[in-house]
């Protein structure tokens, strides 16, 4: 047997330090959310499951609050994680940083034990200050709302500070520092429209789109962009000139086509017709940008034959390159256009599209962040071929990425069958959707998500257990990339 | 940053810089422009979201010829619960709805408009659904319906909605607001509906 390297975060920076806060918490609320998940989707084929106790919406509630705050908790902590080498300067206001950390994961528990315990409220504002704004995904109440600005400010001085402070001293801010940094302000200011409570549903849906489209169809996409270019520099050794001049290509095509694209979510909530067209033909655009990741990832891959210091995240970068062009582009592509959203919208097409867009785009980059993050805490061992008890890494991918496939196909099998029976030919009456609900297809679709639901969850415990061992018996170090050598061959 | 001797214009970093830049400017532009119209034209009031006091009148789904999709028809006056108010009555009661659907998330198993959990049937159109039975019965059914559902007819599938505490008073709100949403003129959304029969 070989040496036991410990886990030791004597290996990282105060950044990563940080940042590995956030990714523990992140994996923790990943796994809340899969367990709310199947509470949910046992819900659809035994309705009498803990009915009256917690019910669907309570289950669905915290499923979808969980991958909101994880995800964010995977972002803040790549970028944490980054931040020093791009800036070459020390985080700055760490300790505030720390601090914010403890409050923010508190409010996460108090807002959760709140939807769990309390569950809902009288029709009055105090509901909205205190227990649920019962807006998808963002139900956390306005007390809630308010602590995650004071703490995304306070993220955001941490983060413009210490590049402030690097371009003193290096004499300029790197392009994904730049991009970072106005991504964070979007994505900042963009939450406070989210804010207010208005009586008219349209005026209200009109901005609670703001929110969650631009969040996750532009700012989030912005984002992984910079995570994946710092993570092809370090896992793959791409050249920080190539990463960049890919990095505002894809911003390019994401906000060039993403922006308006908005207007898919304005179709059919009251807004004018003109939506119609201009959210048809800009959401056709969206994938683009998707196309161009793949790409990149892939050719760069190739370009240094595969050869990475890291095969764990190597791998999920690559999931996330496809995941983010079937699940956002593709899935997203095939009920855009408003001709067919008519009978799409709504119904398990929806959620087959936020699995796989989600997970493909956000989940898969966040979990190559955790490999990154592993690897250095052992002291920057190598994690390639021949690594100890490498079948973890292998089977925590295969049943995570098979569990997530077998679900989207349920529920997509589901929505056709729903878009056809309730929508095209019963004319979306409640009649309608229970003869939907009731028909043999969607059932089978619901009981296939709810075993590939097993598979995943069967998936998240390996990927626990794999993230809690890995390197652990590696001798071998970190070798440094030669960029140079390869590139002349 | 000027481009060095070898490197193509088109494969710059210094040209993609530039057109990320101005393309976003470009479309948020645009984006405001759109959105400063959108916001005019779904005020309250307006041609395509109702004055709330539209609750004192019927409201009905009917196929348009022309735009060759259903369009929101308002009918004679037919208060709701058979009191007819004032536009500041009408907004406390469909504000007072709207705040209770809310405070029960509704929206994590039904949708609105379209949006939301996928557990239980779209609202948009929940005051038109013929699952109500007849325009003379409707309104007693809803608000018993809405204040303990746990012991009526709902599917064979045994799915049912919970008992959410909702009081007399919020119950008939919710009504109100479901009515006053069935007048927004959603495009067409849902297609193809039948709404309930409110001639006799």
């Amino acid at each position: 047997m070989t040496a036991i390297r410990a886990l030791n975060s004597a290996n990282l920076n105060g950044g990563q330090k940080l940042a590995v806060k956030y990714f523990t918490v992140a994996l923790a609320l990943l796994g809340a959310q899969i367990l709310f998940g199947m509470l949910a989707a046992t819900q659809f084929v035994m309705p009498g499951f803990l009915y009256g106790v917690i019910d669907f919406s309570i289950n669905r509630m915290v499923h979808i609050n969980a991958l909101v705050v994880w995800l964010l908790f995977g972002f803040i902590g790549a970028v944490y994680w980054m931040l020093e080498e791009e800036a070459g300067a020390p985080t700055v206001g760490l300790k505030l940083g720390n601090i914010i950390f403890y409050v923010f994961t508190a409010t996460v528990l108090v807002v959760v034990a709140v939807y769990l315990l309390v569950q809902v409220g009288p029709g009055e504002m105090s509901t909205q200050w205190l227990i649920t704004e019962g807006r998808e995904y963002t139900e956390a109440p306005r007390w809630a709302d308010i602590g995650i600005v004071v703490c995304v400010l306070a993220f955001f001085y941490n983060v413009a500070a210490t590049f402030f402070k690097g371009k003193a001293a290096k004499g300029g801010i790197s392009g994904i520092g730049g991009v970072l940094l106005l991504d964070l302000v979007a994505l900042a200011g963009i939450y406070l429209l989210g804010m207010w409570y208005t009586t008219n549903v349209t005026l209200d849906q009109y901005w609670w789109w703001w929110v969650i489209h631009m969040w996750v169809e532009a700012t989030w996409e912005v984002m992984v962009g910079c995570m994946m270019a710092y993570a092809l520099m370090n896992v793959l050794g791409t050249s920080r000139k190539i990463v960049t001049t890919w990095l505002y290509l894809e911003v390019f095509m994401m906000l060039g086509s993403g922006i308006l694209g908005i207007g898919h979510h304005y179709f059919w909530i009251g807004t004018p017709e003109y939506w119609l067209s201009i959210g048809g033909f800009f959401s056709a655009l969206e994938p683009l940008p998707l196309v161009a990741m793949v790409v990149h990832a892939v050719y760069d891959s190739g370009v240094h034959k595969s050869r990475n210091n890291n095969h764990p995240a190597m791998g999920w970068l690559i999931a996330q390159a496809f995941g983010n062009f079937l699940g956002a582009g593709v899935w997203g592509f095939i009920h855009t256009l408003p001709q067919i959203n008519l009978y799409t919208h709504g119904t398990q097409w929806s959620a087959s599209h936020g699995h796989f867009a989600f997970y493909g785009a956000y989940a898969t980059i966040n979990i190559a962040f955790f490999y990154m993050a592993t690897q250095k805490l052992r002291g920057d061992v190598w994690m390639s071929g021949n690594l100890f008890g490498n079948w973890k890494w292998k089977w925590a991918m295969v049943l995570l990425n098979l569990g997530m496939l077998g679900m989207i196909m349920g529920m997509l099998v589901a929505g056709f069958a729903q878009s056809q029976i309730e929508r095209a030919i019963g004319g979306a009456t409640w009649t309608a959707f229970f003869a939907a609900q009731e028909h043999p297809w969607f059932v089978q679709g619901m009981y296939w998500r709810l075993a590939f639901g097993w598979m995943f969850a069967a998936g998240y415990v390996l990927l626990v257990w794999d993230m809690l061992t890995i390197g652990k018996r590696e001798t071998r170090a970190v070798q440094s990339h030669d960029d140079a050598a390869l590139e002349a061959k | 940053m000027a481009a060095n001797d070898n490197e193509l214009w088109w494969a710059s970093e210094s040209f993609w810089k530039k057109t990320t830049i101005w393309t976003t400017v470009v479309m948020l532009f645009v984006l405001v422009g759109l959105t400063l119209d959108t916001v005019s034209q779904i005020q309250v009031g307006g041609k395509r979201v109702l004055a709330y006091s539209t609750i004192n009148n019927r409201v009905d789904y009917k196929f348009d010829e022309t735009l060759k999709r259903q369009v929101v028809v308002i009918g004679q006056e037919e208060p709701l619960f058979g009191k007819k108010l004032t536009e500041q009555e009408a907004e406390a009661l469909v504000d007072h709805g709207k705040l209770t659907m809310h405070a029960k998330n509704c929206m994590d198993c039904h949708t609105i408009l379209g949006n939301g959990a996928y557990y239980a049937p779209d609202l948009t159109k929940a005051w038109l659904d013929p699952f109500w039975g007849s325009r003379g019965v409707r309104e007693d059914l809803m608000v018993a319906f809405i204040k303990d559902p746990s012991d009526k007819v709902h599917n064979s599938l045994g799915r049912r909605m919970p008992k959410l505490g909702v009081t007399d008073e919020e119950a008939h709100a919710v009504v109100a607001y479901l009515k006053w949403m069935s007048t927004i003129d959603t495009n067409g959304f849902p297609n193809n509906f039948k709404p309930i029969d409110q001639e006799n």
